[in-house]
């Protein structure tokens, strides 16, 4: 008798139906799992990206669908002092305000590593920068450097007596460079430092007490435990900040529109003149386009140079 | 002639005027000669609604009177209107957008090159242009020059007005500088300049990346010196003698100007103009107005006039207009309406309003207007009442096209002016880059 039950509960198990069964088979449903995400990552950021190339081979202008043209865009930009100008001053700038950020925000976070009384408001007051919009900050550094109403001017000259006549912080192209670049690194502290101390927060306290039993300076401390255990974020947070700082445009384009005679564009900032308001489509995308092997570049040099195990653990490269 | 006021300025306008508008309602339509002239027939289409775009508006009165002429229309004709205030800064993308898409508004009160550039998608309104110049008098020059499609005499779009910026002077720092008006010719300007400087009440041209200032600035040297970015055949010409003079002088005459003008952008003439640093520049009415309703600058403002730039070998005030050019898109189910509409707001009753509350901010295109109550409202509008009059556009002796808009918004005449100033490049070099980056956008 229960041998006749078992088989008839068998054949009583329903066969399910075909939507089920397509949803029970493996790569249907790891495909549909992830056709949101590629979806939007295909309409946002596929679409876009290869548009932005397309118009850059193409002569569209604003209000005329283009042509095929070929490299006809970048032939005319090789020959553009504008463009190496603009190449130039890209480059520059990233260095120079990457130098800058790194070196003040590591201090500043090794500081804040510290045991210091109202610790997490320091930190908070830290992050302003940061949390401000480009633009609000870009306004006012706008107004720090009028050639008329400057407040630094003010201080120097009419309080001070240091100087004789009002600086003149945007008039001239170094003097304009170097001014876009301190507003730059003001903006770009918060970011730095305090990724990095959340780096420092990881390095475990017992390797700095072996350190002091050993007998280690400061110096060697810090050159030999806290640098290389932090270089993996470094490595990240670098790469972040080259990509941040080369592609930016709120602040030049607020401050200086490229000006005084073209010696602070940056390659954004040109490819959006000629492009938008230039109506060049084409030519702007162009431009736009050729930023990329830059960031490429500066995102492998990141990884390959800054993040090798053997600086951390001193082990062979592999 | 930078668009951006201050907050309180731009209150302190709209208040005032409202009231001027208000008082002057029932004068407003004071002696504008209209004669007979009959409207074409274009019977307004069953069912029609009309969606139109035109910039934000500067002062107050600009958007109320529009809106209230809006609804006249709409109560004359039951035609629903709806109108859009559109940014000054994106108002050129969405006419190109409307323009290749053909969809969206049907009347597009945008700027002033858009209709030639999007000529073939537009209705032709020469019958409502031809009919409004019979009626008031003809049109000025720029009033044609905006509205015919080049070398025709088909009209594409209606200008509704044009905004200029001449020189907005203080008087009694002229007559400490031992002028009594601000002087026609070269060298005397020159030397005026000098003197203010050695007065300490320095004058003030905007070199920097900006779009209105910069231009203006770099035109006015470049045609009173009888030079032109482009000859009438769109060939590029302004490497010439001409230029090169004009660069020559600017080099005498920027030594004059008030310090940092090199990173002059749009709003920083009207700053160092309210706050005293500057005693001369070239700028808007708005400005003026400003001032005027402002308690703390109304001093500035009642010593403060306007003159036409110096004019020097030009054959007329070396200046463009900013215009104001209504078209009606092909795709528009309605083209009647819109036409209807366009000529409605150009009528006597409604467009004298309107350019009364625009205390001259806008010149009118129609010759009739320059009856209008406003120009005699205050005598420092003088020289706006001839701003459609001025024989100069942006992208001067060639047609109107997108080139000229590229070459303003790249700076190319601006920065060649300014690498001279700055000392950065000869006369003759700053000339060639210019024309070598002129060429590359009229091929």
């Amino acid at each position: 008798m229960s041998v006749t039950t078992a088989s008839a509960w068998v054949q009583a198990r329903p066969r399910p139906n075909w939507l089920v069964r397509l949803f029970d088979w493996k790569p249907f449903l790891v495909f549909m799992c992830m056709l949101p995400a590629a979806g939007l990552l295909l309409v946002f950021l596929t679409y876009p990206l290869g548009l932005g190339i397309w118009l850059a081979f193409t002569d569209t202008t604003i209000g005329r669908s283009g042509q095929w043209v070929g490299l006809e865009n970048f032939e005319y930009l090789m020959e553009d002092p504008l463009f190496w100008s603009a190449v130039f001053y890209s480059v520059f700038y990233t260095a120079v305000a990457t130098v800058g950020k790194f070196g003040l925000g590591l201090w500043l976070a090794l500081l804040l590593n510290n045991h210091l009384p109202f610790k997490s408001l320091l930190r908070a007051i830290i992050l302003l920068p940061w949390i401000v919009p480009t633009v609000l900050s870009a306004i006012a550094f706008w107004w720090l450097y009028d050639p008329q109403f400057s407040i630094i001017s003010y201080l120097l000259v009419d309080k001070l007596g240091l100087l004789d006549g009002y600086v003149d912080f945007l008039g001239s192209a170094w003097a304009a460079r170097f001014s876009l670049i301190a507003a730059n690194i003001w903006r770009g502290i918060p970011f730095v430092a305090i990724s990095l101390l959340a780096g420092l927060q990881t390095i475990s306290p017992s390797l700095y007490e072996a350190a002091l039993i050993d007998g280690s300076t400061a110096w060697q401390r810090f050159r030999f435990i806290t640098f290389p255990m932090l270089l993996p974020i470094l490595a990240i947070v670098m790469t972040f900040s080259i990509i941040f700082t080369f592609t930016d445009f709120q602040l030049v384009y607020a401050i200086t529109r490229g000006g005084p005679v073209n010696s602070t564009h940056l390659l954004a900032t040109l490819a959006f003149q000629r492009g938008i308001p230039g109506g060049q489509l084409g030519e702007g995308a162009a431009i736009a386009v050729s930023m990329i092997p830059f960031l490429v570049f500066a995102t492998l040099f990141s990884y390959f140079a800054l993040a090798r195990r053997k600086w951390q653990q001193g082990e062979g490269n592999d | 002639m930078a668009h951006i006021i201050t907050r309180r300025g731009a209150l302190g306008i709209g208040a005032g005027a409202l009231a001027a508008a208000t008082a002057g309602g029932a004068a407003a339509q004071r002696g504008i000669q209209a004669a007979s002239a009959e409207m074409p027939r274009l019977p307004i289409e069953s069912g029609a609604a009309l969606r139109v775009i035109r910039p934000t508006r500067f002062v107050e009165p600009d958007e109320v009177i529009f809106r209230e002429n809006t609804a006249k229309f709409a109560q004359a004709t039951g035609v629903q209107v709806r109108v859009d205030f559109v940014g000054w800064e994106d108002i050129r993308a969405q006419t190109a957008v409307t323009s290749n898409t053909g969809t969206g508004p049907d009347v597009v009160i945008g700027w002033g090159d858009d209709p030639h550039v999007y000529a073939d998608k537009l209705v032709e309104v020469s019958d409502v242009a031809e009919y409004l110049g019979r009626k008031y008098g003809g049109w000025m020059f720029l009033g044609e020059k905006y509205g015919k499609r080049a070398r025709t005499n088909n009209w594409i779009s209606i200008p509704f007005g044009g905004s200029v910026g001449p020189v907005t002077y203080r008087m009694s720092a002229v007559k400490e500088a031992g002028f009594d008006a601000i002087p026609e010719d070269h060298a005397n300007f020159l030397r005026l300049c000098q003197a203010l400087k050695r007065n300490n009440k320095p004058a003030g041209f905007a070199l920097g990346n900006a779009v209105g200032d910069g231009n203006g600035t770099a035109n006015w040297l470049t045609w009173s010196h009888g030079g032109f970015l482009v000859d009438e055949d769109g060939k590029v010409a302004v490497n010439s003698k001409e230029t090169i003079e004009a660069l020559g002088y600017l080099r005498e005459l920027y030594p004059t100007f008030a310090p940092g003008t090199l990173s002059w952008l749009d709003p920083s003439n009207n700053r160092a103009y309210a706050s005293q640093e500057c005693w001369l520049t070239p700028n808007g009415v708005s400005l003026y107005f400003a001032m005027k309703n402002d308690p703390a600058t109304k001093a500035i403002a009642d010593d403060t006039n306007h003159a036409p730039l110096p004019r020097g070998r030009a054959h007329g005030i070396p200046q463009a207009a900013t215009v104001l050019n209504g078209m009606v898109f092909r795709h528009t189910r309605f083209p009647n309406a819109a036409k209807q509409y366009i000529a409605f707001m150009m009528e006597a009753e409604q467009y004298d309003r309107w350019l009364t509350g625009c205390l001259g901010y806008w010149s009118h295109p129609l010759k009739a207007y320059s009856d209008s109550a406003v120009w005699d409202s205050d005598p420092k509008l003088k020289v706006f009442r001839e701003g459609m009059n001025h024989p100069f556009w942006s992208g001067y002796k060639a047609p109107i096209t997108q080139a000229s808009g590229t070459v303003a918004a790249e700076y190319i005449m601006v920065q060649m002016y300014a690498s001279v100033a700055s000392g950065q490049a000869t006369p003759e070099a700053a000339a060639r880059e210019a024309e070598r980056r002129a060429r590359r956008y009229f091929r």
